[in-house]
């Protein structure tokens, strides 16, 4: 099976880096699969989960939006934040996921409103990667 | 002569703790410019391949255009100012204050035309005292600020840009040149006009539009673009402080060599006079 090589990058440094069969993530305008040999193309992602295929294996990442490259021979994730299922903290996204729905709850202005739904997906998405839940 | 005496030595003692305390300074300073050092090295291929990327979708087909790549006549201004939080840096902020307020002064008549995005206390303080307008403020970093730290203040700050307060802006930091030198920068973040690249441009396909990717792309570029100049600055202050710690312990020990050799020179004075006095009362005597 031929591979292609992916890195997970965000300005905290390198999180995943490894020659994977397929990957699929959540863009902007839908669910995107890349293989080896695929043509130049940058994509824009939802906060989501990144699926990375080797063998039977899956390895989920859960990002936090960001953009995706696709080159031929390699793929490279530049996120601002992105952490893979093994390494969530599962009590802080719960925590923040509670955090995220009071603010919600409480009327506030537009920004603080988007800013904490954006905030809740987040929270849902790592804990949906580190459920495994996809 | 015996209080004098005591005096030195009290002095020397002081002198002593002092230098202790500068010495341990220095070395906290250079173990966190250590790991200042790796943070950067680890944000490195991240600003590498944003930068690559940008370039490349930015430049590479000429019907592409953003609000962020195109300059538009200035009527406000804004400033972002990276400082430390505490002093004890030598010159660290005093050098970039000064190099923001000549700027000020310069170019702007009225404080209509321009305000500050305050990283660091010692900045916010200066501009509050002198009612230089801060629209923006963040203080309290820790000394490994990691993304998730600054994302807020560099969103909002991208979005002025965007939302039409400011017509551009600049960023304010010291650049990390090595342990002994840093430099202050001054650095044009929005818009972005001078891209350029030496590398050869990758042509890509764009899922969904070159526009709609160029909205996501060009706001996290220049969100990491103040995260670099964070690190960088975070970088020169430990140095900074490790350097001026060094000068304070190396002042300390040439004080104390002063102290010890007048406190000698005193005590053997008193000693002569003893003598002396002891000599003469013998003398006296005969």
């Amino acid at each position: 099976m031929k591979t292609i090589k992916v890195s997970v990058v965000t300005p905290d440094g390198p999180v995943y880096e490894a020659d994977v069969e397929m990957v699929s993530a959540k863009a902007k305008s839908g669910e995107l699969g890349v293989l080896p040999g695929h043509i130049p193309m940058v994509a824009p992602l939802e906060i989501g989960a990144v699926r990375l295929k080797k063998g039977n294996e899956t390895e989920l990442i859960a990002v936090s939006g960001g953009f995706l490259e696709v080159r031929p021979d390699r793929v490279t994730i530049l996120a601002q934040a992105a952490e893979r299922a093994e390494d969530i903290d599962v009590a802080r996204a719960k925590a923040a996921k509670e955090r995220a729905e009071r603010r919600l709850q409480a009327k506030q202005d537009d920004i603080d409103f988007k800013r904490a739904e954006l905030a809740l997906r987040r929270a849902i998405n790592r804990l949906n990667v580190a459920q495994r839940k996809f | 002569m015996g209080a004098s005496l005591r005096d030195i030595k009290t002095r020397i003692n002081t002198t002593k703790k002092t230098s202790q305390i500068t010495k341990a300074m220095e070395m906290v300073s250079a173990s966190k410019l250590n790991r200042a050092e790796h943070n950067a090295r680890s944000f490195a291929p991240y600003m590498e391949k944003i930068q690559d990327v940008v370039v490349s979708v930015a430049l590479g087909s000429n019907d592409a255009s953003h609000p962020m790549l195109i300059k538009r006549p200035v009527k406000k201004t804004g400033y972002l100012v990276i400082t430390s939080d505490r002093g004890l840096a030598g010159a660290y902020n005093s050098n970039i204050l000064r190099a923001v307020y000549q700027t000020i002064q310069e170019r702007h008549r009225s404080t209509d035309e321009y305000a500050i995005i305050a990283i660091g206390r010692v900045g916010l303080n200066f501009f509050k005292r002198r009612n230089i307008p801060v629209v923006l403020s963040i203080t309290g970093l820790p000394d490994q600020p990691s993304f998730a730290d600054i994302k807020e203040i560099a969103n909002q700050t991208v979005n002025m840009f965007a939302d039409g307060t400011f017509d551009e802006l600049y960023m304010f930091y010291n650049h990390f040149v090595n342990a002994i030198q840093q430099d202050v920068t001054k650095k044009k973040l929005l818009p972005l006009t001078d891209l350029v690249s030496d590398k050869k441009l990758t042509m890509y396909e764009f899922e969904p539009s070159q526009e709609e990717i160029l909205e996501v792309l060009l706001p996290q570029y220049a969100e990491s673009l103040i995260y670099g100049a964070l690190l960088d600055a975070k970088a020169s202050e430990h140095a900074a402080r490790m350097t001026a710690m060094k000068n304070a312990t190396d002042n300390a020990k040439e004080l104390i060599r002063t102290l010890t050799l007048s406190y000698n020179r005193a005590r053997q004075a008193a000693i002569t006079q003893e003598i002396t006095e002891i000599v003469a009362g013998a003398n006296a005597l005969q």
